[in-house]
């Protein structure tokens, strides 16, 4: 394989952190290249200075011989350079063809680019209707939306930040056969993921960074998961642990929770229906916008469903305001840490009030004790390692994984007997992410039901007694978790999903594959 | 180049500092319009600022305006700034103020002549009930239909424009008037009037309401859950739903609050300084009473020194265009340029000013 781009001594500071130091590697035609590395770690500063995006302090950057020195994302994609961003940038009222002409520097007429749109889909077996309003689109059709984009450039280098964050493992399968038959074709991909399988069964070079700096290279084929986990953590991960326990008595009980979709491009909730038991976790999992904001938003209280919907033991629950439903112990923590589970511009102090004056007794008689609510965020800071110069600060200053241990920190320390969480451990890196886990575990441990709505498959196959699926607003029935493999769980996701795997059967490592090698790497 | 980046934590200095040099950038930009209107610019800042409180000639009767005017303003705009912190527009305080007026005077000619001390009271109540109902409407819409309170409290206002000159001239027309329009003149029926408390300093019982009003904002936005609520809603509406705020009970607590308190200027205002009802009695307190908001930070106490500022340009301009022939026009586009400032220089609390090459932050 001929070298493509050679990136030698990019380093790249920024007031207080160097992101980047003195990082070098090589990318070959052809090549998968992985970019593993922590939250923080510097990944999204490298590819967005290849990316045209930030420009580098010092070091250079070749392509295909050439200095690469782009200024704009526009020279970068002049110089054959695309990328397909973590979060989506579409425009949910326009169609497909609309949403990739204007992410083109000079795009072809309509029609012309709808046929160019069809025949790329279908070269790489990614089903796209290019007359389709992107509103209605799934998550994984949205990301089609933007990987044709790139393939109409015919990129040389094709950068994809966590592409496989928000797919099922079907998607991820038809998604993997594209970026196998790219390589094949010449392309070389910068794959930037802390998927430790995924890049196993993926790449063919990988390079991990940690702290800015580049700490190991290898083939990812011949490590195994958990040093390839040590390289970026810097040290061993502990597992979370539980101990078997048996199921207590039913303490929620939700029953043909039916809303209607809170806006134009939400998801309804059709006939949701399961019980929690005392002690256990729940684990929901699903693909993005099947209804887990709404389901989240039904329970905590923000939007009240049918009478009789949502009971806690014995005790109507549906049509009570969010506070009172905290008051009997049902407490919550949504995804959203900006703006939804705290306020961005508020310090720590107000944000820590924010959802726990009432069981915390932070106010008397609607006059708050401010003395009493540093006293609580102080207690989250240091009882769940947020790291914070003190609790004056504003919630926005906070990374975001020391926001979200301090979000569900807030939660967890007002002893719940309900905690629902959506996706605790989003954007968190693995040692947050780990602590988080346990501290959920813990606390189910102490008696308490937690639900855990996520789409990460390996978070919820950890931590719960019981997984159900959640697809266009319906749930499954909750099954054993222990009963399950990738594929069961992969099926109970897609139901409704437009599944049409493109690619013959057998090209590449399948699901099956990944799976031995999970039980391999334990 | 020159770029914006923002801070990770909102300035306090800077919050602080802002509206002092956005005054100091309208004396200058204010300055720069007087000399291009040919008038002396030191001589015409020296009179909006300086003489109202000082020259020998004047200050005697503006100094008391000082408070008559600034009461007013301080009462509309600590009632505005409740709303505006949890994102909910009352634009239509003037038609409020009207209406307390309305209300209030009404309840006191109904009882015209008798002579005991309960009418004072009465009316005062009748007048924060009349700006409360007509800030109810905006606010029913709004929870009931989803309407634009912005909207509908404005185009209230031009409403009660209208009732106020049929009342001027029809059932609240002072009988022995002689047919003019205009009500009997409250401040002149000890039942009913609104007189200066302390002799010489224009201080009556709507200015004492007004610091009365700030007191009272000032701890429930800082002590109480209520206040909290507000803010949370105003910054962070999914937030605030979170934590429980009910939206329809938040926009009926802010309409409702900054109506009574725009009705209560009102009938403080027709018992006192203005003393009737008459068909020009509203001279627009209620829209300066938005800038007064703004100048104030939406801060209580930084809203009772912004009311006196605003007082003081009022009075002031009033001198200049008397003494040295500066058209109302260029007083009021004199004003403008201080809200317009102080809205322009607020980006340095949150943001600070970069020079140098703009990238994309991390």
């Amino acid at each position: 394989m001929s070298l493509l781009l050679d990136l030698h001594g990019l380093t790249k500071a920024y007031p207080g952190v160097v992101a980047n130091d003195d990082v070098s590697f090589e990318i070959a035609r052809g090549q998968v290249h992985a970019l593993l590395g922590e939250n923080g770690a510097g990944k999204s500063t490298l590819v967005k200075m290849i990316y045209g995006l930030v420009r580098p302090d010092a070091g250079r950057m070749i392509l295909d011989g050439d200095a690469h020195a782009p200024d704009s994302p526009l020279a970068a994609r002049d110089a054959g350079v695309a990328m397909v961003f973590q979060h989506f940038s579409l425009f949910d009222a326009l169609d497909v063809a609309e949403n990739i002409a204007l992410g083109m520097s000079d795009p072809s007429p309509m029609r012309d680019l709808a046929q160019r749109i069809r025949t790329v889909s279908r070269d790489y077996g990614l089903p796209l209707d290019p007359g389709r309003i992107v509103g209605d689109l799934s998550a994984g059709e949205r990301q089609r939306v933007e990987i044709v984009r790139c393939l109409l450039q015919s990129p040389r280098l094709l950068i994809m930040d966590e592409p496989t964050s928000v797919l099922t493992p079907q998607e991820v399968e038809i998604l993997f056969a594209t970026l196998r038959k790219l390589a094949a074709e010449g392309t070389a991909i910068l794959y930037i993921s802390h998927k430790l399988e995924e890049i196993r069964a993926l790449c063919d070079a990988a390079t991990i960074l940690r702290l800015g700096r580049v700490v190991g290279r290898c083939d990812p084929r011949d490590a195994s998961a958990s040093e390839l986990a040590e390289m970026m953590v810097g040290s061993a991960l502990a597992a979370p642990a539980r101990p078997a326990h048996e199921p207590g008595e039913t303490v929620l009980e939700v029953t043909d929770l039916s809303l209607p979709p809170a806006h134009a491009f939400g998801t309804p909730l059709r006939g949701i229906g399961f019980t929690l038991s005392k002690g256990e976790v729940l684990g929901i999992g699903g693909v993005a916008g099947n209804g887990q904001d709404e389901l989240l938003a039904a329970l905590s209280g923000e939007r009240l469903s049918p009478p009789g919907s949502v009971r806690m033991g014995g005790r109507d629950l549906s049509r009570l305001a969010p506070e009172a439903r905290r008051k009997l112990g049902l407490l919550a923590a949504p995804e959203e840490r900006l703006g939804h589970a705290a306020a961005p511009d508020m310090s720590l102090t107000e944000n820590a009030l924010l959802s726990g004056h009432i069981r915390k007794g932070l106010a008397r008689r609607g006059f708050i004790d401010w003395s009493k609510a540093r006293h609580f965020a102080r207690d989250v800071i240091a009882a769940f390692d947020v790291r914070t110069p003190n609790e004056s600060v504003a919630a926005r200053a906070l990374s975001g994984g020391n926001l979200q241990k301090f979000v569900i920190g807030r939660e967890i320390l007002q002893a719940p007997d309900i905690l629902v969480v959506n996706q605790p451990t989003w954007g968190v890196d693995a040692s947050a992410a780990a602590a988080i886990r346990q501290a959920l575990l813990d606390l189910a441990q102490g008696g308490a039901a937690v639900i855990v709505i996520s789409q990460d498959l390996d978070e919820l196959m950890e931590i719960s007694d019981r997984f159900a699926a959640l697809n266009e607003g319906r749930l499954s029935a909750p099954v054993p978790a222990a009963s399950l493999d990738v594929e069961r769980i992969g099926l109970m996701l897609g139901g409704a999903h437009d599944l049409e795997v493109a690619h013959d059967t057998g090209d590449g490592a399948g699901i099956f594959e990944r799976t031995k090698m999970k039980q391999a790497a334990r | 180049m020159i770029g914006l980046e923002k801070r990770p934590t909102p300035s306090r200095a800077w919050s602080y500092a802002t509206p002092f040099l956005a005054v100091a950038l309208t004396v200058i930009a204010g300055g720069l319009m007087f000399a291009a209107l040919g008038k002396d610019p030191v001589a015409a800042i020296r009179t909006i600022f300086y003489d109202p409180l000082f020259d020998p000639q004047f200050a005697a009767y503006s100094r008391p305006q000082l408070l008559v005017k600034a009461g007013p303003l301080i009462l509309i705009a600590t009632g505005l700034a409740l709303g505006f912190r949890a994102g909910v527009w009352n634009i239509g305080a003037e038609g409020q103020y009207i209406i307390g007026a309305l209300t209030g005077a009404a309840v006191g000619l109904a009882l015209y002549p008798a002579e005991t001390r309960a009418i004072f009271p009465l009316m005062v109540l009748a007048g924060a009930l009349g700006g409360w109902v007509w800030a109810m409407i905006p606010a029913i819409l709004k929870t009931r239909f989803n309407t634009n309170e912005i909207l509908v409290s404005l185009l209230l206002v031009y409403v009660a424009e209208n009732l106020l000159a049929s009342m001027a001239v029809g059932r609240l027309r002072n009988p022995e008037g002689g047919g003019f329009p205009g009500s009997r003149n409250l401040s002149q029926w000890d039942a009913a009037k609104n007189p200066e408390l302390v002799a010489g300093t224009g201080m009556h019982w709507g200015v004492v309401a007004a610091f009365i009003a700030v007191i009272f904002a000032y701890i429930l936005l800082n002590r109480h859950l209520a206040g909290f609520h507000i803010k949370l809603a105003g910054q962070a509406p999914r937030a605030a739903r979170f934590a429980g705020v009910n939206p329809a009970r938040l926009v009926v607590f802010c309409l409702g609050m900054s109506g009574a308190l725009a009705g209560l200027a009102g009938i403080f205002e027709v018992t006192g300084p203005a003393g009737q009802i008459s068909i020009d009695f509203n001279v627009g307190y209620g829209f300066t009473a938005i800038i007064v908001a703004f100048l104030g930070r939406l801060h209580p106490v930084g809203i009772a020194l912004a009311g006196l500022l605003m007082a003081l340009t009022y009075i002031g301009g009033e001198l200049a265009s008397f003494m040295l022939g500066i058209p109302a026009a260029a007083i009021q586009a004199f004003q403008g340029m201080l809200l317009f400032f102080l809205l322009a220089v607020d980006v340095l609390t949150n943001y600070r000013i970069r020079l140098g090459h703009r990238e994309v932050a991390r």
